[in-house]
């Protein structure tokens, strides 16, 4: 038996462990340093209806403990990461997630028609909390209502299982993730990125070209696990994890706080290994704080 | 292609005003890396790697030097770093410089912590008996290195924005004893880039540019710069850092 399997909606997972979306591209770079395969699954870069060329540079910043990034959603557009990414990914044995992102409800259902019409796309996350776009995005991550209608458009859109990404900046999470569950999500994604900005002291003013920044890494960590704690307790359907990934031992503590499954995002930047290498320490990680399988610390921190 | 791979600190010495050379030894890096390329070097305790050119190469050695100067706390740290001690390593990185088999005579022109990859790039030329002519620029007398080797290379002009040591100046200002050459590179501060695109506007050249990194892979679109082509980008981490002149908007 694998120990690592984890199933959820949509996802045969041979392990809990995916890169976060944005930070890994649509996998080509990082297939030249080990074999994708070995990923339980693989969260794309965000797709938007047209190509979108993003914000102007500085677009990242080091933090203590973290990053700003303000990269604005720059991507080629659905049709053509249709044509030309997700055919590539497809060669690899594991799951392709496609991140979705918009400015308008029609644009996440345009998206979410086209990705549903392709055989090799097993799951769509709704991006409704990029903090680094002028409309849209951040707007349907604040407020329930419009993060409900999002979701039952894309879920009426496509027959794909939908896990609606949230956004941290926001005063009850709980809140948000309740309504998005009403409105038929399949599963949650937690957390994104929270709004940051850095000061030049050269310049004296703000480093990045957008001024603000969505900060992410190990300084966000215990905000993404004190939600997922929070929400575990409130929704049914199930939690992937993400923020500040960078060892097994913090995989095992997103587990513990009531995720099903966890996403590495800024870790790949500093270690392009770093997914392949918390695949091959996992087992022994469990196997020290005393669980059989992955599927046993789901939630343990929550329900004892 | 990239790999991570360690690479040992064999020499360390400040050559110029909080400017370090460190010389590294790795195999692959060493016989495989070209004349533009850099190293994206990881720091303990930090979230990014710190992108620096490869300043020269001894093949023979199996040595790589780096040149770098101490601005923030990530070059502090790895000038703490003392031989002996390996640092990791992504390398080698990005495109370097295009060489031209026909050219005869090319100019080097390099800006403060730009002059680096001129080096090395330099020697590379030099060796394939191509006259070279270098100008190299610096804020003051106390920032200037390696004019030594330059001058082995070819005629150096050492320029000084304040005046302090060679021409007073900028890079630009001695473009007018340079004569004639097939091609020019440059690597600099972008406002030194702009000027010395605008002005050797229709010469063919090469430039290399700087951008805040966040894979140094190309998967994030952290380091973007507009370009002339359809798809309207280029990745300086994957595309470049090295880019025809005439192909980017600066
Ligand atoms: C392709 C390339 C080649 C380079 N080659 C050299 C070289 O040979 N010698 C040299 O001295 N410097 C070089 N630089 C600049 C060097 O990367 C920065 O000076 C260094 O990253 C600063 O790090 P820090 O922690 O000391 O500064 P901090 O200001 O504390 O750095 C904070 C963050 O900003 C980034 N950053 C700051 N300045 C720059 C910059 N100018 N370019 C890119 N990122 C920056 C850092 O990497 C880090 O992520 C190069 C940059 C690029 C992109
Ligand atoms: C450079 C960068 C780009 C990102 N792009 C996206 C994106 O396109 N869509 C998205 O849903 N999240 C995006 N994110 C957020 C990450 O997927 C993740 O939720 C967040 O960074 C927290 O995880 P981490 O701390 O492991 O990076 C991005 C993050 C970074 C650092
Ligand atoms: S630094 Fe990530 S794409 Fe260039």
């Amino acid at each position: 038996m694998n120990k690592l399997a984890v199933n959820l909606p949509g996802l045969h997972l041979k392990n809990p462990i995916m890169p976060a979306s944005g930070c890994f591209g649509f996998g080509r770079e990082y297939s030249e340093f080990y074999d994708l395969s070995k990923l339980g699954a693989i969260m794309m870069k965000a797709a938007t209806a047209e190509m979108r060329f993003g914000n102007g540079t500085p677009r990242v910043a080091e933090t203590t403990a973290g990053m700003l990034n303000a990269i604005g959603l720059q991507n080629p557009g659905v049709k053509e990461i249709i044509e030309n990414e997700v055919p590539f990914l497809a060669n690899f044995d594991t799951n392709i997630i496609a991140n979705i992102a918009g400015s308008t409800i029609e644009e996440y259902e345009m998206v979410a028609k086209m990705f549903n019409e392709t055989n090799d796309v097993h799951a769509l996350e709704l991006n409704i909390s990029c903090p680094n776009v002028k409309e849209g995005g951040i707007q349907f991550g604040t407020d329930p209502k419009m993060a409900a209608k999002v979701t039952s458009v894309v879920k009426e859109a496509s027959n794909l299982p939908v896990y609606v990404k949230l956004s941290p900046n926001v005063p009850d999470i709980t809140r948000m993730a309740k309504a998005v569950e009403e409105a038929g999500a399949d599963g949650l994604s937690m957390i994104n990125t929270l709004t940051g900005m850095q000061i030049d002291l050269r310049s004296k003013r703000p480093l990045l070209a957008n001024k603000t920044g969505g900060l992410s890494g190990p300084a966000i960590k215990p905000v993404a696990i004190r939600m997922i704690y929070e929400v575990k307790q409130h929704v049914s359907i199930p939690i992937i994890g993400m923020g500040g990934v960078n060892t097994a031992e913090d995989v095992l503590e997103f587990l513990l706080a009531g995720a099903s499954a966890v996403a590495v995002g800024t870790a790949n930047f500093a270690n392009p290994f770093v997914c392949s290498e918390i695949i091959d320490e996992l087992p022994e990680t469990l196997k020290k704080y005393g669980f059989d399988t992955a599927l046993d610390a789901v939630g343990k921190a929550v329900m004892e | 292609m990239i790999t991570k791979e360690n690479m040992r600190i064999l020499a360390k010495s400040m050559i110029a005003l909080d400017t370090i050379e460190m010389v590294l030894e790795n195999k692959y890096i060493s016989q495989t890396a070209l004349p533009g390329q850099f190293l994206h070097i990881f720091l303990e305790g930090k979230t990014l790697r710190r992108p620096i050119s490869i300043a020269d190469i001894d093949k023979e050695m199996g040595t790589v030097t780096i040149l770098f100067k101490v601005v923030g706390s990530g070059t502090k740290q790895l000038a703490s770093y003392e031989p002996g001690r390996e640092i990791d390593v992504l390398g080698p990185s990005g495109n370097g410089f295009q060489i031209t088999e026909e050219d005869s005579t090319v100019l080097l022109i390099g800006g403060g912590i730009g002059v680096p990859p001129m080096y090395y790039l330099g020697k590379t030329l030099a060796k394939q008996n191509k006259k070279v002519i270098s100008i190299l620029g610096f804020q003051t007398k106390a920032n200037v290195f390696y004019e030594e080797k330059f001058n082995q290379l070819g005629y150096t002009f050492i320029v000084t924005n304040d005046g302090s040591y060679g021409e007073k100046g900028f890079v630009t200002d001695v473009f007018h004893k340079v004569g004639d050459f097939d091609r020019y590179y440059s690597c600099g501060p972008l406002p030194m880039l702009k000027t010395v695109t605008n002005e050797l506007n229709g010469k063919p050249g090469f430039i290399s540019l700087e951008e805040r990194m966040g894979c140094g892979v190309g998967a994030c679109f952290a380091c973007v710069i507009p370009s002339k082509d359809d798809k309207g980008y280029k990745k300086i981490c994957s595309d470049g850092p090295v880019f025809d002149a005439r192909e980017v908007s600066l």
